[in-house]
C-alpha cells in the first residue's frame, strides 16, 4: 500500500478531479504572474506630467475604459469558464449516470459500516472498514451517516464527499489497477477522528466474486474445543449488544459485524493490522488502543480472552 | 493585586474541570459493583435495613462525559423502546418524580442491573457495569436530577421536549405527585 497521494491519480474520475486542481492552479498562477507584472510596469513607468493635472484626454479615456471594461468581461468568462469544468467533473465524480457496483458506505463514530445491497436479503454482503471493488468497474457509493458528519476520501482514487446523518451523498469511482489504497475520514468527527482509516482494495473479477462469496457465506463454526470455548464466551458476555455473528444469536449494529472478521485486514477501522495480538489487545483494552471508542473495556478472564481470539480469528 | 486575582480566576476554572474529566478505561479489576441496596425500610429488630453504597453514583453523576455516553447507550440500547425519550410507553415514564423502585442512582442501576416484574430485562451480562452507571446517570438527569452543568446541552436528533440540562428538577416523590391536570374534580 502506497502512500495516498491526489496528485498521483490511479482511476479515471481522481484523474478528472486532479485535472480540476492543475486547471484551476495553473489558469489562477498564470493569471497572477500578468497581474503582476502589470502592476510593476505601472510602478515603475513614470507617467508625463502635464501642464494641467485635470486636463482630460478623450481619446486616452476611452483607451482605458476599454482595456478596464475587457478585462473585467474576459475575467468574467474565465469565472463561468471553470464553473463549466468543474460541473463537468462534477457530474462525472457524483456518478449521477448509476454505476455497475453500488456500495452503500454509513459512517459511525469511529468506523465506516460497508454494505453491498442486494434484492435477495441473504446475498446482502455486510463488512466494515474495507471496501472490496472490482478493477475497472464504476463503483457507485451512497454514503450516509448515523450520528455526526463525517467525509470519505480516498486520495488516489476519489473524495471527498461529507456522509451527512438524514442525507444520501453519492460518489462514483473506477480502480484502473489492482491494489490497495488508503483511505481516511476527513472531517473532524470527534475523539478518534484519527483512527478512522478505510481502505479499498481492488481486484480482479474473479477475486471480487469470489470474496463476495464467501462474505454472503454462513459465518465458520467452531473447529475446535477452544474455538467453541470462545464462542460460548462471545455469546454469554456484552460482545452480543453492539456486534452480530450472523447465524448465532448475536444481533447487534452498534459496532461492526463481525460474521467474517477474520477476512478483513485491520481492526478498530485502520488502527492496527488485524493479527490475533492486536485483536487479543484490543478486546482486552479498547480504551487504551484508541480512547474514547465506543468499544467497552469487558474485563473477560484470561482464558476467555484467548478462547475468544481463537474462535474470532476462525471467522474467515 | 492584579496578578492575584489574575491567578485565582485560572485556578478557579480549573475547577470546572472535573465535570469534562472523560474516563475512558475502568477498573480493569472489578466487574461488577458491589453494594447492597435495601428495596423496603421494613427491617427486622430495631435498626433500618443495611445498605452498603459504592462511589461509583456520585462519580458518575458529577460527570458530563458519563451522562452523554448514556444518553448514547439510551437509545442504542433501545430503552426507548418502552420509555420512549422519558415520557413512557409499555414502560414507566422515567422524566417524573415517580420512582416505583427509588430514584436514588444505586436503585436506578439496580433496576437496569437485576431487571423489575412486568417486563424490564436484566441487563446484567449484556452491557458493562459502567454502561449500567451510565445509563442510570443519565435516566436521573431526565427528571433533572443532576446539576445542569453536567446534563446533556442538546438532543442528537429531533426531541420534543427540551434538552436534559433545560429541565427543571423534579425530586423524587413517595408515589409520585399527582399533576394538576389530573387532579379531581377538575
Amino acid at each position: 500500500m502506497s502512500w495516498p497521494e491526489a496528485l498521483d491519480p490511479k482511476g479515471p474520475e481522481a484523474d478528472a478531479v486532479a485535472g480540476l486542481i492543475w486547471s484551476f492552479t495553473g489558469l489562477c498562477a498564470f493569471i497572477w504572474v500578468l497581474v503582476m507584472v502589470a502592476l510593476a510596469v505601472a510602478l515603475i513607468r513614470r507617467h508625463r506630467q502635464s501642464e494641467d493635472p485635470l486636463a482630460v484626454t478623450i481619446g486616452e479615456e476611452r483607451r482605458v475604459e476599454w482595456i478596464v471594461g475587457g478585462l473585467a468581461v474576459l475575467t468574467g468568462l474565465i469565472v463561468i469558464g471553470l464553473t463549466f469544468i468543474s460541473y463537468g467533473a462534477q457530474a462525472r465524480i457524483f456518478g449521477l449516470g448509476g454505476g455497475d457496483v453500488a456500495i452503500d458506505v454509513i459512517g459511525h463514530q469511529w468506523w465506516w459500516e460497508v454494505r453491498y445491497p442486494s434484492d435477495t436479503a441473504s446475498a446482502t454482503v455486510v463488512t466494515a472498514n474495507e471496501l472490496h471493488v472490482p478493477v475497472g468497474k464504476l463503483v457507485r457509493l451512497r454514503l450516509t451517516s448515523t450520528d455526526v458528519i463525517h467525509s470519505f476520501w480516498v486520495p488516489s482514487l476519489i473524495g471527498k464527499a461529507d456522509l451527512i446523518p438524514g442525507r444520501t451523498n453519492t460518489l462514483a469511482f473506477t480502480a484502473d489497477r489492482p491494489g490497495v489504497y488508503a483511505g481516511q475520514c476527513a472531517e473532524f468527527c470527534g475523539l478518534q477522528h484519527t483512527h478512522m482509516g478505510i481502505r479499498v482494495i481492488a481486484e480482479d473479477d474473479a477475486d471480487f466474486t469470489a470474496w463476495k462469496a464467501g462474505q454472503v457465506a454462513a459465518a465458520h463454526e467452531p473447529a475446535t474445543p477452544a474455538q467453541a470455548a470462545g464462542k460460548a464466551a462471545f455469546l454469554s458476555n456484552p460482545c452480543v449488544s453492539c456486534h452480530a455473528i450472523r447465524g448465532t444469536t448475536a444481533g447487534g449494529t452498534l459496532g461492526p459485524d463481525l460474521t467474517h472478521l477474520a477476512s478483513r485486514t485491520t481492526i478498530a477501522a485502520g488502527t492496527a493490522e488485524l493479527t490475533r495480538g492486536t485483536l487479543a489487545a484490543w478486546i482486552a483494552d479498547p480504551q487504551g488502543m484508541k480512547p474514547g471508542t465506543n468499544m467497552p473495556t469487558m474485563k473477560l478472564s484470561a482464558a476467555d480472552l484467548n478462547t475468544l481470539v481463537d474462535y474470532l480469528m476462525g471467522l474467515k | 493585586m492584579r496578578r492575584l486575582l489574575l491567578a485565582g480566576l485560572v485556578a478557579l476554572s480549573l475547577a470546572a474541570c472535573e465535570r469534562e474529566d472523560r474516563e475512558y478505561r475502568p477498573d480493569p479489576i472489578v466487574t461488577e459493583t458491589p453494594q447492597k441496596i435495601a428495596l423496603t425500610t421494613l427491617s427486622p429488630g430495631d435498626t433500618p435495613p443495611i445498605t452498603d453504597l459504592s462511589d461509583m453514583g456520585a462519580q458518575y453523576t458529577a460527570n458530563a462525559y458519563h451522562v452523554s455516553q448514556g444518553k448514547k447507550w439510551f437509545s442504542a440500547f433501545n430503552c426507548n423502546g418502552c420509555h420512549s425519550n422519558g415520557g413512557g410507553g409499555s414502560g414507566p415514564p422515567l422524566m417524573d418524580d415517580k420512582w416505583s423502585y427509588g430514584g436514588k442512582i444505586e436503585n436506578i442501576a439496580q433496576s437496569i442491573r437485576e431487571g423489575r416484574p412486568n417486563g424490564m430485562p436484566s441487563w446484567r451480562g449484556k452491557i458493562t457495569d459502567e454502561q449500567i452507571w451510565e445509563l442510570a446517570a443519565f435516566v436521573l438527569s431526565m427528571s433533572g436530577n443532576v446539576t445542569s452543568d453536567v446534563a446533556n446541552g442538546r438532543n442528537d436528533d429531533m426531541a420534543g421536549k427540551p434538552p436534559e440540562n433545560m429541565t427543571p428538577q423534579q425530586p423524587p416523590q413517595p408515589g409520585g405527585q399527582v399533576p394538576k391536570s389530573a387532579e379531581s374534580p377538575q
